[in-house]
């Protein structure tokens, strides 16, 4: 099972001649990825890692019969590749892409959400199901098949914990990073809902960080609909308010977006939320101790 | 971005929204031609890029040039919540029936841009909604339809604005939805909006441009003002790096912002403060550490340095031999933990390094790294 994506996914990859684009293609291909396509405009015709590369997503779509895309366009032009992927029948899109203007976010936000396809990201590292399929950026040897669900706001920190899990013995169902801008494609609530659905998945390990309210509605939605374990953990417990923190969406404004308000929120919805990235992978490795 | 009072002053005034008269004095002699200009009875407004000037002192009203000239001596150079007044902005003096609020902010959870009104106004948003939330409204607009007039009506409504306002009210929120669309601002606020006789003016004027919009609004570039931001907080952007400074002893550099700041939170449940947050992002080769280790020690409040590296499409082994050079010749104590990727081979060049150097301390997790950072910074 596993979410959002598995062993028949068929990605393209948007910006596959860039630097990024090729290299990341190559370690999902390495991974088992079924990598079917690129696109990068104006090199339509040409050859990446033995895949054929077209103009367009349509083409690539009706030639590859590909279901998923991967975005590594930089961040000017990224919001035009997400729209083009949405309006060519692409299901799952992961954009990578860091910096995207919010405004725009806007736009692919809504036109993804019409065409009912689905978007991880932007400014994200992507998604893996272990040893089934990778797209983005991971580094695929600190996961392993299992049964934890990991759903985060944060790159590194999605790995550290992971590989705590790992470490423990503990596998992952699916392991996805929604990303740290203010307007992202899918949110924790979606992912969360996905997860108490997905017969793979026992547990799971939400990982937050300051800024916005998502963790407060997350925690809501925990509370009310979910009967799977969740342990959290929420980084800036010590961030000054009115600075970004590293992410566009990690800012404490108006006094909304604190660490305290988020795990509060997290402990009462019963969800035991670690302080340390390791607390919270022995948090995990108990509820399977039971 | 975040731009001076005077500079969205001009944007609104260009689209149609009413503003004092005013011109912007970087000397006292320049306030004074510029009260003299306006005759005499003027505003001396501070322009730093912090809110909540009026409280701290950074506006002072004038009744003659003579006036307005002391209070510019007394302005000028002063300084406003950590922020020194270089430049004032000298208004008419207008005479105030009353106070309102009026703002755009583009909103997270709706996916949109959330309209804010309010028939009373001049303190801090949050502020209104506590005080006074009976005359407040909000309403969400989905940027794919954009701004109805029904929407208006009910943000009119819902404020209990009165009828005498309507007319200028929607012209004013139109006109700030197609500012905030136009230059893809993150904030558009006027507050206070105030009645006057001669009808609604923005007595103030915020207007936050998105950072990752600005390459497609270069007539804005000329706008951006460095001379407040901290020092190193702006060479960091410079250089492309992720820098924070904050008040403790402890400097601290990871990979990835989420990693940063969850190695201050550990430093901090371990009793100690961080001095600094710094992420170096993806590729940590030798320069940017070394660069990144130049701009944590600037900071004379350091006394250790926590490296805290997971290594994902980094490599350990890689960053070890970039730690090797730019550490080669710092000598405050040191603690590095390096995770991830080639851990291994990373950890044994790290540790051959560290028997020569006696500051470098090689550690194998991050909560044992925060620590040994926070027992070394004692």
């Amino acid at each position: 099972m596993a979410i959002i994506v598995n062993e028949n996914t068929r990605a393209i990859v948007q910006g596959i001649t860039g630097y990024q684009g090729k290299f990341h293609a190559e370690r999902m291909m390495k991974y088992g990825t079924k990598i079917v396509a690129g696109v990068t405009p104006g090199k339509g015709g040409s050859e990446v890692l033995g895949v054929k590369v077209y103009d367009s997503v349509r083409e690539a779509v009706e030639n590859t019969g590909a279901n998923a895309s991967v975005i590594f366009v930089p961040a000017a032009f990224a919001a035009d590749a997400v729209m083009e992927a949405a309006d060519s029948g692409i299901e799952v899109i992961v954009c990578i892409t860091e910096g995207i203007p919010v405004h725009d976010e806007l736009k692919m936000y809504w036109r993804v959400k019409e065409a009912g396809s689905v978007l991880i990201g932007p400014n994200c590292p992507g998604i893996i199901s272990p040893g089934k399929s990778h797209l983005g950026i991971m580094p695929t040897q600190i996961f392993k098949p299992g049964s934890v669900g990991i759903v985060s706001r944060s790159g590194t920190l999605t790995y550290q914990i992971a590989y705590n899990l790992s470490k423990l013995g503990i596998g992952q169902s699916t392991v996805v990073g929604i990303g740290g801008d203010r307007i992202i494609g899918t949110d924790f609530v979606e992912i969360l809902s996905m997860f108490e659905e997905d017969a793979e998945t026992e547990a799971v390990v939400l990982v937050g960080e300051i800024g916005g309210r998502d963790e407060e509605v997350a925690a809501e939605f925990i509370r009310e609909e979910m009967s799977k374990p969740v342990v959290g953990y929420i980084a800036g417990l010590t961030a000054p308010p009115g600075k970004r923190m590293g992410h566009a969406g990690a800012i404490i404004e108006g006094g909304v977006g604190t660490a305290e308000s988020k795990i509060r929120a997290l402990e009462k919805a019963g969800v035991e939320v670690g302080k340390t990235p390791m607390e919270v992978a022995e948090l995990v490795a108990k509820l399977f101790r039971k | 971005m975040r731009l001076h009072e005077y500079q969205a002053k001009q944007i609104f005034s260009r689209h149609g929204i009413k503003t004092a008269k005013g011109e912007i004095a970087v000397s006292v002699d320049e306030v004074e031609s510029i009260a003299r200009k306006l005759g005499g009875k003027v505003v001396l407004k501070s322009q730093i890029l912090v809110g909540g000037r009026g409280k701290a002192g950074g506006i002072m009203k004038a009744f003659s040039v003579e006036e307005a000239v002391e209070k510019a001596k007394e302005l000028f150079g002063k300084i406003i919540k950590g922020h020194v007044v270089e430049k004032i902005y000298v208004e008419e003096l207008v005479q105030i029936e009353r106070e309102m609020y009026a703002g755009l902010t583009v909103d997270r959870a709706g996916k949109g841009v959330t309209a804010i009104l309010s028939s009373v106004g001049g303190m801090d948003i949050e502020e209104i909604a506590v005080k006074h939330p009976e005359k407040i409204a909000k309403v969400t607009i989905n940027p794919k339809w954009g701004l109805w007039d029904y929407q208006i009506r009910q943000l009119l409504i819902n404020s209990q604005m009165p009828k005498d306002y309507w007319k200028e009210v929607n012209a004013i929120l139109r006109t700030l939805y197609s500012i905030l669309m136009h230059y893809e601002a993150e904030l558009v606020e006027i507050n206070p909006l105030v009645a006057t006789p001669e009808g609604l003016i923005a007595a103030d004027a915020r207007l936050n441009i998105d950072d990752s919009a600005l390459f497609r609004h270069r007539e804005l570039e000329t706008f951006r003002d460095y001379t407040e931001a901290d020092q190193t907080e702006r060479i960091a952007m410079e250089k492309g790096l992720n820098y924070v400074k904050l008040d403790g002893t402890i400097g601290v550099l990871a990979n990835g912002a989420g990693m940063a700041m969850s190695t201050m939170d550990l430093i901090y449940l371990q009793g100690g403060k961080p001095a600094n947050f710094l992420d170096i992002g993806g590729g940590a080769s030798a320069e940017v550490v070394r660069e990144a280790m130049n701009l944590i020690l600037m900071d004379k409040n350091v006394k250790t340095v926590f490296i805290n590296i997971f290594g994902g499409i980094t490599r350990c082994d890689d960053v070890a031999r970039g730690l090797i050079q730019a550490l080669a010749e710092i000598s405050v104590p040191i603690v590095v933990r390096l995770a991830g990727t080639n851990e291994e081979e990373g950890r044994r060049i790290m540790e051959e390094f560290a028997r020569e150097k006696e500051n470098v301390h090689i550690v194998e997790t991050m909560e044992e790294g925060a620590k040994k950072a926070v027992e070394l910074g004692r």
